[in-house]
């Protein structure tokens, strides 16, 4: 199987990564590549296998549902590229 | 008397609590030195007024019964540190500054370790060379244009040409053992669980694990001790009783069980990492361990298996940089042209090569073939070190299948640059704690390792085991401090 440029660019849409059309063509060589080397999965019969979700085996873990932290919204903003004051601002999405 | 950088943590620690040396001469010692070291690369942020500050404060109140008592430490640039610039090596974190701590820094600093400033690595820790990093390659002390291995390399190059006494990296698929392997120090990767997740910037969730990385064995004992906790604040942080790991450490490992996989002897496999693992299996025997062949017969199916369940969890947790929250924001038309752009300028080729790989065995209709067919496999791998336990209490491997290669070498082939985790990518797909020592030298004197892996929160055996073999294996790095200005 390849992937072709088309779908490179679905995949990068999907992403949300901008592509231009050089380097799009690079990256659908380079994950060409790199499926080649994955496909080497398909030698192996797995259909009776229990697919492995963590390897930690505990069960998560309960917590009372309250607040742990003071007011932090001035640290949660800090780092924020473009804010009013109390908000996170993006650009407009409704008209 | 030897110069204070060149000191073993163990040594320094002595020292200091034997008020032969003060904090503040260890720390400028190593800041001196960091300061005639800036060809290395190996800093990303410099934290040193601050840490001179500290180490003074430490010596005009010290207090001896911590584990680190004013010891100064730089760490990779990957875990959160408050009020520090943590990049992650990426330009889309250019200029994030936290407002917390990781736990495993926390830890550090609760047992009077200072911050001497965060080291360069791989973007977003998705290396195995610390050319991926925004913040340019680094240095291999051992030789001139050499990568330091990745993606702890600034760790590995900093550690090797003693501009910290320790440091902590971490590990996703190879990063603390393979960058240990290349510059002729130890690294460990614990067991998941063992150390907490909780403030270091996330890569593959279900594979990453900190680690200490030292000059010496006993070092990392001593820092293990120090970061490996319990934590409510990681999901998969893991209540088991930890050991006094450093106390406990013992060169005794007579009868010990180690286990030799026969799949680890892969194609094109150079003559001299052949040997070196026939010198290693000697070593082991010399120590008093018993020598077992054994078979893991799902090893080649781990490069590919990793290069889906990594990527996969990076496209997920990678999704929350979208030029928001924190990290670089790029101008677009509208929101989504936004994101798009943010994106595609805040990250480098790797990192979006692995997030575009992700995305793809996520996406619908390829799911079933790639992803759960990844994780099936991962259980078969997983299953293969489970039945080797029952045989053996230790596997020994080579860390590597070569030993640094130059900068520029690999950059542009990505699958080459992959198979340097042939033998460290089993390890995190399954869990497992392993440790990577020097060993040995190649034909152009570049470090080898040897790889000890254990069985899961058994990280006192694996060191035991590495205590044991260092002393008869008695590596010492030569290094001629060529970058020194």
């Amino acid at each position: 199987m390849t992937i072709d440029l088309k779908t490179v660019k679905h995949i990068s849409k999907l992403a949300r990564i901008s592509l231009e059309e050089k380097k799009a063509e690079k990256l659908a060589d380079d994950m060409n590549s790199i499926f080649e080397f994955i496909e080497k999965l398909n030698e192996l019969k797995t259909e009776n296998v229990e697919p492995l979700t963590s390897i930690a085996e505990t069960t998560l873990r309960f917590r009372e549902d309250k607040i742990t932290s003071d007011n932090i919204r001035e640290k949660i903003l800090k780092n924020s590229p473009e804010k009013n004051d109390d908000f996170f601002v993006v650009p407009k999405v409704v008209e | 008397m030897t110069e204070i950088t060149s000191l073993s943590l163990f040594e320094l620690i002595k020292n200091i609590k034997e008020k032969k040396i003060s904090s503040n001469e260890v720390a400028k010692s190593f800041i001196d030195r960091a300061q005639k070291s800036k060809k290395l690369n190996a800093y990303v942020t410099e934290n040193f007024e601050n840490c001179l500050k500290l180490s003074k404060e430490f010596d005009n109140k010290p207090n001896f019964d911590l584990k680190l008592p004013g010891i100064p430490i730089a760490v990779k640039d990957l875990f959160c540190t408050n009020e520090v610039r943590t990049t992650a090596g990426s330009n889309i974190l250019n200029n994030f500054v936290p407002s917390y701590e990781s736990t495993v820094t926390q830890n550090i600093w609760n047992e009077g370790g200072i911050l001497l400033g965060k080291l360069n690595c791989d973007e977003f820790a998705m290396g195995s060379s610390n050319e991926t990093s925004f913040f340019g390659n680094v240095q291999n002390p051992i030789a001139k244009d050499l990568v330091p291995g990745g993606s702890s390399g600034g760790s590995s190059s900093a550690l090797a040409a003693n501009l910290t006494p320790v440091t902590i990296g971490t590990d996703t698929g190879g990063s603390i053992r393979q960058p240990a392997s290349f510059t002729g120090t130890v690294g460990l990767k614990p067991t998941y669980g063992s150390c907490s997740r909780y403030g270091i910037v996330a890569f593959a969730s279900s594979l990453d694990q900190a680690g200490p990385m030292s000059k010496d064995v006993k070092d990392s004992s001593i820092l293990l001790e120090v970061i490996s906790s319990f934590d409510k604040k990681d999901s998969t942080s893991i209540d088991f009783k930890r050991n006094n790991y450093s106390s406990d450490l013992t060169r005794n490992i007579k009868g010990i069980k180690i286990g030799i996989p026969k799949e680890y002897r892969v194609d094109g496999m150079p003559g001299e990492i052949e040997s070196l693992w026939k010198k290693g299996i000697e070593y082991a025997k010399d120590c008093g361990a018993e020598i077992i062949d054994i078979s893991l017969p799902h090893t080649s199916y781990a490069l590919p298996t990793y290069y889906i369940v990594a990527p996969a969890e990076a496209s997920s947790n990678l999704a929350r940089y979208d030029g928001v929250k924190y990290g670089l924001r790029s101008s677009g038309k509208n929101l989504i042209d936004m994101y798009e752009k943010t994106r595609s300028e805040g990250f480098g080729e790797e990192v979006k090569r692995r997030i575009m790989i992700g995305t793809y065995v996520l996406s619908s209709g390829y799911y079933d073939a790639y992803y759960l067919k990844a994780q099936k496999v991962r259980q078969l791998i997983k299953q293969d070190f489970d039945q080797a336990y029952n045989k053996v209490d230790a596997i020994l491997t080579p860390s590597t299948p070569s030993s640094a290669f130059k900068i520029g070498e690999k950059s542009n082939d990505p699958v080459s640059m992959y198979l340097n985790d042939i033998f460290t990518v089993p390890v995190n797909l399954a869990g497992l704690p392993g440790i990577s020592i020097p060993a040995g030298t190649d034909k152009n004197n570049y470090p080898l390792g040897l790889q000890i892996i254990g069985k899961p929160f058994d990280e006192q055996t694996v060191l035991n085991i590495a205590y044991s073999m260092e002393e008869k294996i008695n590596y010492k790095n030569n290094i001629n401090d060529w970058w020194m200005e």
